[in-house]
């Protein structure tokens, strides 16, 4: 167990810069996610923590200690990969052991970690298989095995879960976060599947094309995204990001947003420093799918709040939720109703928009500014 | 459902009259180009185990009315090669420990480069492995002088030590070939996984990539046996004369020897005595070839 310092870290091929100066700090203990669409360079990153790739620049150290030039081996990390990568000539047992063999643990020792991994996990009964005889779920766990019985200071996950079935990945899912809870183990993992960052992580990194996009907590990341980038990319089904503009009203900032059907709506913004002073100006607004509900549905929160009869143009049920489609701004808005509102395709129904948590982008740099 | 689909997978029932007659016709022809294959082993075998006499009055394909193992005796141990008469045997023995080392240390070496070729990745290596593929389209008769020149400046001239040289020289390109692209296809992740896990160069070689590469080193095997095995151009060339000398070059010189009678039956044994071992190891291991040559061409 161990903190994790990543330090204006740049990776490069040639003149092309794929990472372009991480920096991420953290503490013993924590559940790190790195997070971002394929190519946005979470896995080299991974990579570099692990010693597979060189860093090209910037520093990287475990435990406050720099490890830019040792070896994998010398990191004391355990890595599991998206592949398993299980050895596929040695049994299981081979498998969990061969860190601890190549490390030159003696055999009785080695033999009690391999039987304490072998409980812990639930798999005293695969001992003796191969990898060829095991299923897909069963492997992904010995691939666990394998990392937990060398007890590193850090571990890291390439995408572990991306190899099973649906089911499959929300069981082992929760079985690493139980595990996370028990060992308190300092973990650093990889995936391009916002749930699973969400659900694992106790921080969030979300990167993109090679550049890190912002740092938080899972709270943070989805209440308040750094840009419309990580709006986007966290939640589902996604952050609404509407065009519009700050009217003064009322005596406070509200957002002005057209519509084509309904005409022009003004929601009010949330009190904020970064909205002083911002009449006229072209924002968008960031309203998440559960904050537009109907009037049943609604929950009073502290910020303001707007009620209204709105064209509903689609309607989704997806069992826990109706998924309403509205047009705003020129774009498809998705509201989160109860399953049984009563909304039905193209006709008005009334809407509430709690604005409470509503976050407001610059429309030219989509940073957020309140 | 389940209907629909065993009538969508099945062969049409009832087979028309010129598909019978289409496969018919496809098995004769087979049947006959096999025959055709078969002919000189069964003239072979038959002749060898006739007396001189019944090979010369009789028909080629006869049967041996008194089927006798002399020739085969004769051929192992008393025939005469050149000057001396003790048979084959001694070349025979010659032959075992010039290929057994040749073919172990050449796929060795050959498993090496195609380890290093895809996992321990250098500037240069597409070059390098480039020039060792072109090694593989070296014709044997250009390098005779410059390796006869060779053999004797490190004194290896005529011995099987020197044969042994020569031919893992020549077959590392096809054995590095044959791992290299075998090793193309081996998860990057085992190796990586291997490197995390405390192993180093030769601990991932020995004891992750070389258990798994079965298939592969079974053809490497073959492809190597038969060929050194069969060699007659080195042979003749680097040990033609010495105690060295291969089974396939004794062979020769039993059948070209310019005195005496020509025995037919005793050179059909000699014959089928010198490719036994490279029959025997095919037959051995020839089902892994097929699956090996499947396994290096496609990933997976």
């Amino acid at each position: 167990m161990a903190s994790l310092t990543i330090q204006n870290v740049i990776k490069r091929y040639g003149t092309i810069e794929i990472l372009k100066g991480i920096n991420i700090d953290i503490d013993d203990g924590e559940f790190l996610v790195l997070v971002g669409p394929s190519g946005c360079g979470k896995s080299t990153l991974l990579n570099m923590i692990a010693g597979l790739d060189t860093i090209s620049d910037g520093t990287i150290a475990i435990d406050g200690r720099r490890v830019n030039e040792l070896h994998p081996k010398d990191r004391d990390i355990a890595m599991v990969f998206q592949s398993y990568a299980l050895y596929p000539n040695m049994s299981v047992e081979q498998n969990i052991g061969f860190g601890l063999e190549m490390r030159g643990v003696p055999k009785e020792a080695r033999a009690k970690a391999i039987a304490d991994v072998a409980r812990l996990l639930q798999m005293e009964h695969l001992l003796k298989r191969k990898p060829s005889q095991l299923s897909g779920g069963q492997r992904q766990r010995v691939a666990m095995g394998r990392a937990l019985v060398r007890d590193p200071k850090v571990f890291l996950f390439d995408e572990p879960l991306s190899n099973l079935d649906a089911k499959l990945r929300v069981e082992m899912r929760t079985e690493i976060k139980k595990l996370h809870q028990r060992l308190k183990s300092t973990i650093v993992y990889v995936t391009h599947d916002q749930i699973e960052a969400m659900t694992l992580a106790t921080r969030i990194a979300v990167m993109r094309a090679g550049e890190l996009q912002q740092l938080g907590t899972p709270r943070e990341i989805y209440d308040r995204p750094a840009n419309t980038f990580v709006a986007g990319f966290m939640g589902s089904p996604p952050m609404n990001l509407i065009k519009a503009k700050v009217v003064d009203h009322d005596g406070g900032p509200h957002a002005a947003i057209d519509r084509l059907q309904d005409g022009e709506i003004v929601l009010p913004l949330p009190a904020n420093d970064g909205l002083r002073g911002a009449a006229g100006r072209d924002i968008i607004l960031g309203l998440r799918p559960e904050n537009i509900t109907d009037p049943q549905g609604a929950v009073g929160g502290a910020g303001p709040v707007l009620e209204t009869d709105c064209l509903i143009e689609v309607t989704e049920p997806t069992g826990p939720d109706l998924i309403a489609v509205v047009e705003m701004g020129g774009k498809e808005v998705l509201a989160r109703l109860r399953p049984d509102a009563e909304a039905r395709a193209g006709q008005r129904s009334r809407l509430v928009f709690d604005m409470g948590k509503a976050v407001v982008f610059d429309a030219g740099t989509e940073a957020r500014i309140a | 459902m389940a209907a629909v689909t065993d009538a969508a997978l099945m062969v049409p029932g009832p087979r028309s009259g010129l598909s019978v007659a289409l496969r018919w016709l496809l098995f004769a022809i087979l049947g006959l180009f096999a025959l055709i294959y078969l002919f000189p082993l069964f003239v072979m075998i038959v002749t060898s185990l006739k007396t001189l006499d019944e090979v010369r009055a009789g028909n080629l394909l006869s049967l041996p009315p008194n089927p006798t193992l002399e020739p085969w005796i004769s051929a192992w141990s008393t025939t005469c090669v050149g000057l001396t008469c003790e048979g084959l045997k001694g070349y025979f023995l010659n032959s075992i420990l010039m290929t057994v080392p040749a073919v172990a240390i050449s796929a060795v070496l050959g498993a090496l480069n195609g380890y290093v070729l895809t996992k321990w990745r250098f500037k240069g290596d597409g070059i390098v492995f480039a020039l060792i593929l072109f090694g593989c389209f070296i014709p044997f008769q250009i390098v005779l002088l410059p390796m006869a020149r060779t053999l004797g400046l490190l004194g290896l001239a005529s011995s099987t030590p020197g044969l042994i040289f020569v031919h893992v020289v020549y077959g590392l390109c096809f054995t590095t070939l044959f791992f290299r692209n075998y090793y193309a296809a081996f998860p990057n992740d085992l190796v990586k996984s291997a490197m995390i896990d405390g192993a180093g160069f030769f601990r991932i070689f020995w004891r992750i990539l070389l258990p798994n590469s079965i298939p592969i080193i079974v053809v490497t095997v073959i492809w190597q046996f038969t060929n050194i095995w069969n060699d007659f151009l080195f042979g003749v060339s680097f040990a033609g004369g010495g105690g060295a000398m291969p089974v396939t070059v004794a062979l020769n010189n039993i059948v070209n020897s310019s005195t005496g009678v020509k025995e037919y039956n005793v050179h059909m044994a000699a014959a089928i005595i010198a490719a036994l071992p490279t029959l025997v190891v095919y037959v051995l291991a020839g089902r892994y070839f097929v699956r090996g040559l499947m396994a290096g061409a496609v990933k997976g």
